[in-house]
């Protein structure tokens, strides 16, 4: 792998820029591979990273049925954070932040996070009493985060209407300075290059038609490009997880609903926190182009069109201006939706499925893309040993059977 | 956007109705006794697992914002077109069974 540095950006500039490699091959298929990962998304792309780097196995493919990072990778609303409600997940998504406090470094690869804060706005003495019980949690939980007052939350957020004339006031903010953004697509680039100089296959333009299944044993997948052997297969495909489940023969607890996000135009810089509403049920950040980067609620029906309704977005405009009467003239530029797979409980499954050799990572629901490096370190640790690592130990398809939910609604009900 | 046909008011936006769920889930039932010991696996078979169509989809709507009743429908999940209506209780229309 050719290394980015300053020097070797010197160096091509001198060669006028001729002289970069592509950042990844694309290489023929070969017929066996040790695993098969499914899905070239952050997730995927993470699990064969960390099979090949942590575990030593890089006769690995990805496949990946668009191109990567084409799913819910590119069009998620980068925000990364760990304000999670209870132990099993605080101590996940915090594992998650830290690996990407050093991931730029570890894959060589600029994947701009900026730990600007992440602010959870509070409207109600109700939201109030709610919200100072999970900073509690979180405490307890080893995850930092503070109460902030308002005038600190003015000072934050220039433009948010803190004034007691708001429809929904502001009674105080959660702060985790932790928090803030990363470019998505500089994710699932940055560990496709790492992946890819380990040795791994990264195939695209070729989609999982079925599996080879005997005795209960996984032996392989077919896709549209051929069959290839393979005695452990990994699925990360997010809002398709039923669609391949199918095909293996069980049923998963997932929901695929559409999720919807808007940019503006891009405007100068007004503020680098991620602001997060619940009570008005929207999101707000500013990404490093300018454009306000915002989100809401769900289009709450099962869909597997990656488009959202009109209506959906109305409320997330309703809520965004109520925030922000000053963005109230700014123009929307573009709007997109990604499938997202909802569980009962909001939290993740990471671990084995009814077919022996074939392990999955889904139910992230509406907010994967902060969990991609762990949720790729601990299916990569899952497939290598054969069983789950602690961190991922709770988050089993067997709890919707023994009643072992995590259920992180209220912590994470909005999505993000 | 899609227009939905309430089989008691006529079409109406999409807004005006809520989703419930899949419809003719079957309660998992052992012997003659309704509270008999089914098995935790079939018990969250039940509840949680889920065929999560990709393709029509028989599904349950409720006219939540209008007259509150609740009714069927064969939808395509990936295109949203609504192929059938039909009321709690009847089965799906030819064709849409699945």
């Amino acid at each position: 792998m050719q290394r980015y540095s300053v020097l070797s950006l010197a160096r091509n500039a001198i060669r006028h820029h001729e002289g970069w490699q592509q950042a990844w091959r694309s290489p023929d298929l070969k017929s066996e591979y040790d695993v098969v990962v499914i899905g070239g998304g952050g997730h995927g792309l993470a699990t064969a990273y960390y099979l090949a780097k942590e575990h030593g196995i890089t006769n690995v493919a990805v496949v990946e049925a668009g191109w990567i990072g084409g799913g819910n990778t590119g069009r998620n609303t980068t925000v990364i954070r760990s304000n999670y409600l209870f132990p099993q997940s605080a101590k996940f998504y915090d594992f998650s932040l830290n690996l990407f406090e050093d991931l730029s470094q570890e894959l060589n690869f600029n994947v701009m996070l900026r730990q600007a804060g992440m602010l959870t706005l509070l409207h109600s003495r109700h939201d109030v009493e709610v919200m100072r019980r999970n900073l509690n949690s979180m405490h307890m939980n080893g995850i930092e985060a503070d109460w902030i007052d308002t005038s600190e939350v003015s000072r934050l957020a220039p433009g948010l209407n803190c004034g007691a004339d708001a429809h929904y006031p502001i009674q105080g903010a959660i702060l985790q300075k932790r928090g803030g953004v990363a470019r998505h697509d500089g994710v699932a680039w940055g560990y496709a290059r790492a992946a890819d100089a380990l040795g791994v296959d990264i195939i695209q333009q070729c989609a999982v038609t079925g599996f080879d299944i005997k005795n209960g044993q996984v032996q392989g997948v077919q896709t549209t490009r051929g069959t290839i052997k393979a005695k452990k297969v990994a699925i990360a495909v997010a809002g398709h997880s039923s669609v391949l489940a199918d095909m293996a023969g069980f049923r998963l607890p997932v929901t695929s609903l559409a999720l919807q996000a808007c940019v503006s135009e891009p405007l100068k810089p007004v503020f680098d926190v991620t602001i997060m509403s619940p009570t008005t049920g929207v999101y707000i950040s500013q990404s490093d182009k300018g454009e306000m980067v915002m989100g809401g609620m769900l289009d709450m029906y099962p869909s597997y069109a990656q488009r959202g309704n009109i209506g959906t977005l109305e409320h997330i405009i309703a809520g965004i201006v109520e925030l922000f009467p000053n963005l109230s003239r700014v123009k929307l530029m573009r709007q997109w939706a990604g499938i997202v797979d909802i569980v009962h409980d909001s939290s993740p499954i990471i671990g084995h499925t009814p077919v022996e050799g074939l392990y999955i990572n889904c139910g992230f629901g509406t907010g994967g893309f902060k969990a991609t490096p762990a949720g790729g370190w601990t299916l990569a640790y899952t497939v290598a040993h054969d069983k789950p690592h602690k961190l991922n130990e709770a988050f089993t398809l067997k709890r919707f059977e023994t009643g072992e939910f995590i259920d992180e609604m209220g912590a994470a009900g909005i999505s993000h | 956007m899609m227009k939905i046909t309430c089989p008691w008011c006529g079409v109406r936006g999409e807004e005006e109705f809520t989703h419930g769920g899949p419809s003719h889930l079957a309660r998992p039932v052992v012997g003659d006794n309704p509270m008999g010991d089914v098995s935790d696996a079939d018990w969250a078979d039940y509840l949680f697992m889920r065929d999560n169509v990709k393709g029509v989809s028989l599904e349950r709507w409720g006219h939540i914002q209008g007259c509150g009743q609740w009714f069927n429908m064969a939808r395509d999940s990936v295109t949203h077109e609504i192929h059938a209506v039909y009321k709690m209780g009847e089965q799906p229309p030819e064709g849409w069974r699945s």
